[in-house]
């Protein structure tokens, strides 16, 4: 197995059938016009190709650009590794051309560099295994993450019977202008979407607020002070952390059906922080102690109290910790649906996730569905991007819990 | 001269600080025990009662108002009935004020009349039962406004129904329900397949990211922050995009597997019964793949890189550096992740309930619970289920903390 020779045409092969399927997924994506990968033909012509390159190491080698091109042109033919359908753009079928043919030249000479021909070290058998797993890896991963998220704009931009009709064509017409966000300025000016987006926003503010009011005292005493319980105290934090949502949901759904708070802000914002402070106090009183107690000491020893010195001292120095918290309870009060499902019922008073449930109707369209789930995941992603530092640290810390 | 010797017992300082402690703490142990230890224990409770949805309006008298009749035949009808059909009601009585201007007539019983106030005392209405009582009245004043004046005054009911709540029968009818024959142990098939499959994917993905981008280059940022998002995009707009990306009739995922030639004709990926199960535990594992990996890259970049020189000189190879020094490091977090993840997905509701819904056998423990109490409206049934999840989670959670206490110290 470790002989250039053989080594080369396998992971050619299999290299080829990974570019082939991911420029005919892509093309079908963005065109919505027929790309077929064609197995057997893409093993061959990826062998054909893995030799050549091993064969042939300069970088430029005549017969390493010859079979790029050949592999290119032969799309053309309906024998290359890439099936295009009949009735494709011209656009379409030059750009495949040159993509199979390019990406496959700078990939496999990257996946094959250096690669004998003859007898390999196992160092450079598996420095060639390595290289490809990480270049498969990198297009599963992105592909699997950004088609899920392409197609919810995508389908949102669109309208039902343009996607009956070809459900890949997610061309979008950009002559037609502001109509194309008909199904946003609709959640906006039918559905009151401005008003839950208001009310999401200033439920999971409060809920930050409230959890951060109710932790910092208890992660401080935690990671502080010595008492009778501290240890069982930390357990139970972790053990209420284990206890599934949909079970508390139940009794609180009675109780608050027998004291009138369901459906009321009111109940959400009473709720909403008792299932993040146990989260809450868990990240923070990891993080307090971290932090070194001589300078707290040496407050205490200036004359400042217990209170004077949390206000004073711990909290200024575990701002960053403080951050990190915030933006993760802030994320759990955002995408909470459960509770919100259970307990609202009221149109006027929807969270945006409970909102955007109510959209999930066969007599509403598809469009407004995926405009909603837009509208739910941008401010989140906007807050992830701009503090992608503290939201991971907080995940990190925190996300014990799922 | 005494020798000195260490202070025993808690000192003035110690008893202050932990008075303090417990202070500090208060606020959150009583919020979470009002929100947590509370539910709980009605639970459990409730789970022994046969309680439904419609048992949380306890049965109670209702009564309408109204002026009948014309002229000089004029009379004021209470019509009073027993909201359940089944239950009976005690201490069932009707007070009222007669508005000024009225001059009532004879009053039969149970009613009687001191001055303007009327009280009617009931005793015990039964299940279905109703009421009627007339008394003739005469008015002087405008008689189109009389009506108005009438059935503006509000009458007053009391009486109380028993609550299934309240009282002290227990049975264990809602876990026969539960146990009942085949359906528990699918159900308990389904949980056990989607929480171990869904953990052990989502590990392993998680491993297979952290490995490609534990190296540093342009971009690794950005690749990491894109990678995250399934676990930071709120459940409700992944899984419908989902729903859609896999809809039988215009979703992108059968259009695709069609024209690939994979498939002759659309699948219905999330409606049919074994496909449907593992569409679900691939969303669990490409939505929780992000956390598992965060953990293990943060581990990996923490392993101290002079062993990896050490194994580079002694001639490693790649493969036997991961095998041989990466995975003894990251075995520690690996399994703590297994146990946290194994918990979490084992409690899980949002997903497969917005996925299918718990249709086509896809049905865990945690939706049961909803099923049970909402659809079924038995929310007695629904809390057995929720006590047998608690079962195993105080099982599970043993395990977690004799592990835990050795991994972390805590």
């Amino acid at each position: 197995m470790r002989k250039g020779y053989i080594t080369g045409p396998v992971l050619g092969a299999l290299w080829m059938l990974v570019i082939a399927t991911t420029i005919a997924v892509t093309m079908s994506f963005a065109t919505g016009a027929a790309f077929r990968p064609q197995v057997l033909l893409s093993l061959i012509w990826g062998a054909v190709a893995g030799l050549i390159y091993v064969r042939f190491p300069a970088r430029r080698a005549p017969a390493r650009l010859g079979v790029a091109a050949l592999l290119g042109l032969s799309c053309l033919t309906g024998f290359g590794p890439v099936l295009i359908g009949s009735d494709t753009t011209l656009q379409a079928v030059l750009i495949t051309v040159i993509a199979v043919a390019v990406v496959m030249h700078v990939s496999m000479a990257a996946i094959l560099k250096e690669l004998p021909f003859a007898e390999l070290t196992r160092h450079e058998f598996e420095d060639a295994v390595i290289r490809f797993c990480t270049g498969f890896g990198y297009i599963f991963f992105t592909a699997i993450v950004v088609i899920p998220f392409y197609v919810m704009v995508m389908t949102s931009l669109k309208s039902q019977q343009a996607l009956l009709q070809n459900p890949l064509d997610f061309s979008v017409d950009l002559s037609q202008g502001t109509a194309l966000f008909r199904s946003y300025t609709e959640l906006f000016r039918d559905f009151n979407f401005g008003t839950y987006l208001w009310t999401s926003f200033y439920v999971s503010c409060l809920t930050v607020f409230i959890t951060l009011l109710f932790s910092v005292p208890g992660a401080y005493a935690v990671a502080r002070f010595r008492f009778q319980g501290q240890k069982a105290f930390s357990r139970s934090i972790l053990l209420i952390y284990m206890v599934p949502m949909i079970v508390l949901a139940l009794p609180i759904y009675i109780a608050f059906s027998l004291t009138g708070l369901r459906n009321s802000i009111l109940g959400i914002v009473m709720i909403y922080p008792v299932t993040t402070i146990p989260v809450a106090l868990y990240m923070l009183q990891g993080y307090f102690r971290g932090l070194p107690t001589e300078v707290e000491e040496a407050g205490l020893m200036d004359g400042l109290s217990r209170l004077a010195v949390i206000w004073k001292i711990t909290l200024p120095l575990s701002l960053p910790a403080l951050a990190s918290v915030s933006l993760y309870v802030f994320m759990i009060a955002w995408n909470e649906f459960l509770l919100a499902f259970m307990l609202l019922d009221d149109p006027s008073k929807f969270t945006l996730t409970r909102g955007v449930t109510m959209l999930n109707s066969s007599e509403i369209p598809r469009q407004h569905l995926m405009a909603g789930a837009v509208i739910a995941t941008v401010p989140i992603m906007a807050l992830f991007l701009g503090l992608e530092r503290f939201m991971t640290k907080g995940l990190t810390a925190g996300s014990v819990k799922g | 001269m005494s020798s000195a010797t260490p202070p025993t017992g808690t000192g003035a300082l110690a008893k202050r600080e932990a008075r303090l402690a417990w202070a500090l703490l208060a606020p959150t142990v009583i919020s979470v025990s009002l929100v947590v230890i509370l539910p709980l224990l009605a639970i459990i409770w409730i789970s022994f009662k046969p309680f439904t949805l419609s048992d949380l309006r306890p049965p109670a008298p209702v009564v309408r108002e109204s002026l009948r009749g014309s002229g000089d035949d004029l009379r004021i009808e209470y019509r009073l009935r027993n909201s359940s059909q089944e239950i009976a009601i005690e201490g069932v009585t009707l007070s009222d004020v007669l508005p000024d201007g009225v001059t009532a007539g004879e009053v039969a019983a149970p009613c009687v009349l001191d001055g303007h106030e009327l009280f009617c005392d009931f005793g015990t209405l039964e299940g279905g039962q109703r009421e009627r009582i007339r008394i003739p009245v005469t008015f002087d004043g405008d008689p189109d406004a009389f009506e108005d004046v009438v059935e503006g005054s509000e009458p007053r009911v009391t009486g109380s129904g028993p609550s299934v709540l309240t009282n002290l029968e227990f049975s264990l009818e809602n876990f026969a329900r539960v146990f009942d024959g085949s359906e528990f142990w699918g159900v308990l098939w389904v949980t056990l397949f989607y929480t171990v499959f869904g953990t052990i994917g989502a590990l392993v993905m998680g491993l297979f990211a952290a490995l490609l981008l534990n190296k540093s280059f342009k971009g690794q940022g950005f690749i990491r922050g894109l990678y995250l998002f399934p676990y930071v995009a709120p459940v409700i707009a992944v899984a419908f995009t989902w729903v859609t990306l896999f809809d039988p009739f215009s979703g992108s995922a059968n259009a695709l597997l069609v024209q690939m030639g994979l498939s002759s004709e659309p699948i219905n990926f999330f409606g049919e019964r074994p496909l449907a199960l593992i569409m679900v535990t691939v969303f669990e594992i490409w939505r929780y793949f992000p956390l598992s990996f965060l953990f293990i890259l943060a581990r990996m970049q923490s392993i101290d890189s002079s062993m990896y020189e050490a194994a580079d000189m002694d001639g490693a190879s790649p493969f036997q550096k991961f095998w041989l020094l990466s995975i003894p490091q990251l075995l520690g977090i690996l399994s703590v992740l297994f146990l946290l993840r194994f918990i979490w997905t084992f409690n899980k509701f949002d997903d497969i309930f917005l996925l299918t819904g718990g249709n086509a056998g896809t049905r865990t423990l945690t939706v049961n619970v909803y099923e049970q109490a909402f659809a079924v409206s038995n929310i007695g049934a629904g809390a057995a289920v929720a006590v047998v999840i608690l079962m195993c989670l105080i099982a599970f959670s043993f395990v977690f903390f004799r592990f835990i206490s050795r991994e972390e110290g805590l």
